[in-house]
């Protein structure tokens, strides 16, 4: 329990560190943001002072941090410079499907990478783990973007067998399918390797010793072993979600964060970029610390009250 | 008395090219690897003498055509022959991903070298700071560099460079960490070595494959995330013929001519499998500890 309470409390520190970097990177982003603000329409000297109050810049610095901490905690971010609404609202809007296209990717992905994964793993040097890897190998090195393009040409525009567009589960198939061999290949090959280890071990001898049969080993003896340690890069399987889902969106033309974030930092539009990347770092610092939670619960073997 | 007239030459490191050369070789995997990217590399590197037109040659042909004997790979929207492009586009992506790597590895080796030795407090903050970054997803934090430096292909190399950073300071660092501890670095320290010496001489040339690995495992992925960011508009801008500023300024038009998107995007792929297959390899034969 002291633990749990120890490592949130932990969390502070990290989230006041990433966020004062945020905070600083876009002090430093070059222009005037009244400027980029009034996006190029003329405005008298009073407007821009008015706009200049309006927005706090008129303060000292170390005002306007400390106001930036407050409402980052808040989930106030202030208003777009190009829409004029709340940046979190709009945030809020694109985040459907965003979640849609991540959930089917890591669909894709897991579904993809554990069958590889296993397959060449648990038949080291044999030609099934030489094929298995090869296609690992074609996952990781494979352009999401040129993924996409491919599979919008074949079976979008020249098969017609899915639609490309559109807001229904169908439409979200080759985009899942982009995101997911984006995320199998790395997979496959933790997972072959994790299962490698795990086959080594003394347990997997008594079973097989016991005289059980040799799908009994693997699937209830090794497999769950074999899977924890792919579960604890769940913090990165994060990071490779939002980026097969900044390409897949653009290729694609779907609404969502991606596009959002993508949008934002090509129309400057600074309040919109600060909030999705002050979001971005506190769910991926509440995740990390959600699967660092989980590893002790997955693995009884660890301790965490030791472990610190 | 015997005097010493030559210092003894130092032991030789694992890192022995013609060793790593003949096991490149016999690996079919390496061996394809290597075949596929000398021709990339030969290309960029010849491509004004193997281009049957010039970088920015228009109307080279019919617009917008598949491939003929005229145009090997067809030609795009401005009937620019797409063999020539994607020749010369090599020269764009293969660079940007060596420069990245090479940018990566110099700060990232710096810094956990720093950390490292120095230790203690610094060493204890660095070291959370390489892991805050380590998973973040690298391409927020690199369009956030390029909101913040500007669009164009040496930004999205500084910007790609910097998201790798960790990948290297964390590698150095253990190794820093585990020299300090060794009887070589003690000898030489009593033998009156400063810091410096001790780092270049002994601790560089230790760590000096599994840098290589590195650097070449990571290579792939600065090709894919500098094309990336081009095919997002961020980095390399038309008619720079970058491979994926042509597959983002070609897909409005993949209907007509599906060759446009096929070659740039194949050369990518290619560049991104041959050199990973030659990473893994290189894994094998130099970093044993950490290959399977």
């Amino acid at each position: 329990m002291i633990y749990f309470v120890r490592r949130i409390v932990g969390i502070i520190p990290v989230l006041l560190v990433t966020w004062t970097l945020v905070f600083i990177v876009l002090e430093i982003i070059p222009g005037d943001p009244v400027n980029l603000m009034l996006a190029g329409r003329p405005a008298s000297e009073e407007v821009r002072q008015r706009e200049r109050e309006r927005l706090g810049l008129d303060k000292p610095v170390i005002v306007r941090y400390g106001s930036f901490l407050v409402r980052a905690v808040k989930g106030d971010l202030g208003d777009s410079f190009r829409t004029r609404q709340p940046v979190t609202e709009m945030i809020l809007e694109q985040l459907r499907p965003t979640l849609e296209l991540s959930a089917g990717g890591f669909l894709v992905g897991v579904t993809l990478g554990v069958v590889l994964g296993v397959v060449a793993g648990i038949r080291p040097n044999s030609w099934l783990d030489t094929s298995a890897m090869f296609v690992a190998l074609i996952g990781v090195s494979l352009p999401s973007f040129w993924t996409g393009m491919t599979l919008i040409f074949v079976f979008g525009t020249t098969l017609r067998w899915v639609p490309i567009v559109g807001d229904g589960i169908t439409a979200l198939i080759l985009p899942s399918i982009t995101v997911g061999l984006f995320l199998s290949g790395g997979l496959a090959r933790l997972i072959r390797s994790s299962i490698l280890e795990v086959m080594n071990q003394d347990y997997i001898r008594t079973a097989r010793a016991k005289g059980l049969a040799h799908w009994v080993v693997v699937m209830k003896h090794a497999m769950r072993n074999a899977l924890i340690p792919p579960v604890t890069l769940l913090g990165v399987q994060f990071g490779l979600l939002i980026t097969g889902a900044v390409i897949t969106e653009s290729v694609f033309a779907r609404p969502g964060l991606g596009q959002l974030l993508l949008q934002s930092v090509l129309n400057k539009d600074i309040p919109l970029v600060q909030a999705l990347v002050v979001y971005a770092t506190g769910v991926y610092i509440v995740l990390n610390l959600i699967v660092d939670l989980l590893y002790g619960v997955i693995d009884p073997r660890i301790k965490l009250e030791q472990a610190t | 008395m015997t005097v010493l007239t030559t210092l003894p030459k130092p032991a030789r490191s694992r890192f022995a090219a013609g060793r790593v050369v003949r096991a490149l070789v016999v690996n079919p995997g390496a061996l394809i690897g290597a075949i596929i990217l000398t021709a990339l590399v030969i290309g960029a590197i010849f491509a004004p003498l193997l281009a049957p037109f010039e970088l920015y040659a228009t109307d080279t042909g019919p617009r917008l055509s598949p491939p003929t004997t005229g145009n090997l790979l067809g030609t795009d929207l401005h009937g620019r022959d797409i063999f020539s492009r994607v020749l010369y586009g090599g020269r764009f992506s293969l660079s940007v991903g060596i420069a990245t790597v090479l940018f990566a590895a110099v700060l990232g080796s710096l810094f956990g070298v720093f950390i490292g030795f120095v230790g203690g407090r610094v060493d204890a903050v660095g070291s959370r700071i390489i892991d805050v970054m380590f998973g973040f997803p690298s391409i927020v934090l690199s369009i956030l560099i390029v909101a913040v430096l500007g669009v164009g292909l040496v930004n999205v190399v500084i910007a790609v460079g910097i998201a790798d950073i960790p990948h290297f300071a964390r590698v150095v660092r253990g190794a820093v960490l585990g020299a300090k501890e060794q009887l070589f670095v003690e000898a030489s320290r009593a033998l009156g070595a400063g810091d410096l010496r001790i780092m270049l001489r002994h601790i560089m040339p230790n760590i000096l494959p599994t840098m290589i690995v590195l650097a070449t495992l990571n290579l792939g992925n600065a090709i894919l995330s500098t094309a990336s960011l081009s095919f997002l508009g961020l980095g390399a801008q038309p008619p720079t013929p970058e491979w994926g500023a042509m597959l983002s300024s070609g897909r409005e038009f993949m209907r007509y001519n599906p060759s446009i998107m096929i070659f740039p995007g194949l050369a990518l792929f290619l560049a991104v499998m041959s050199v990973n297959l030659l990473g893994d390899r290189l894994r094998q034969v130099l970093d044993p500890r950490t290959a399977d």
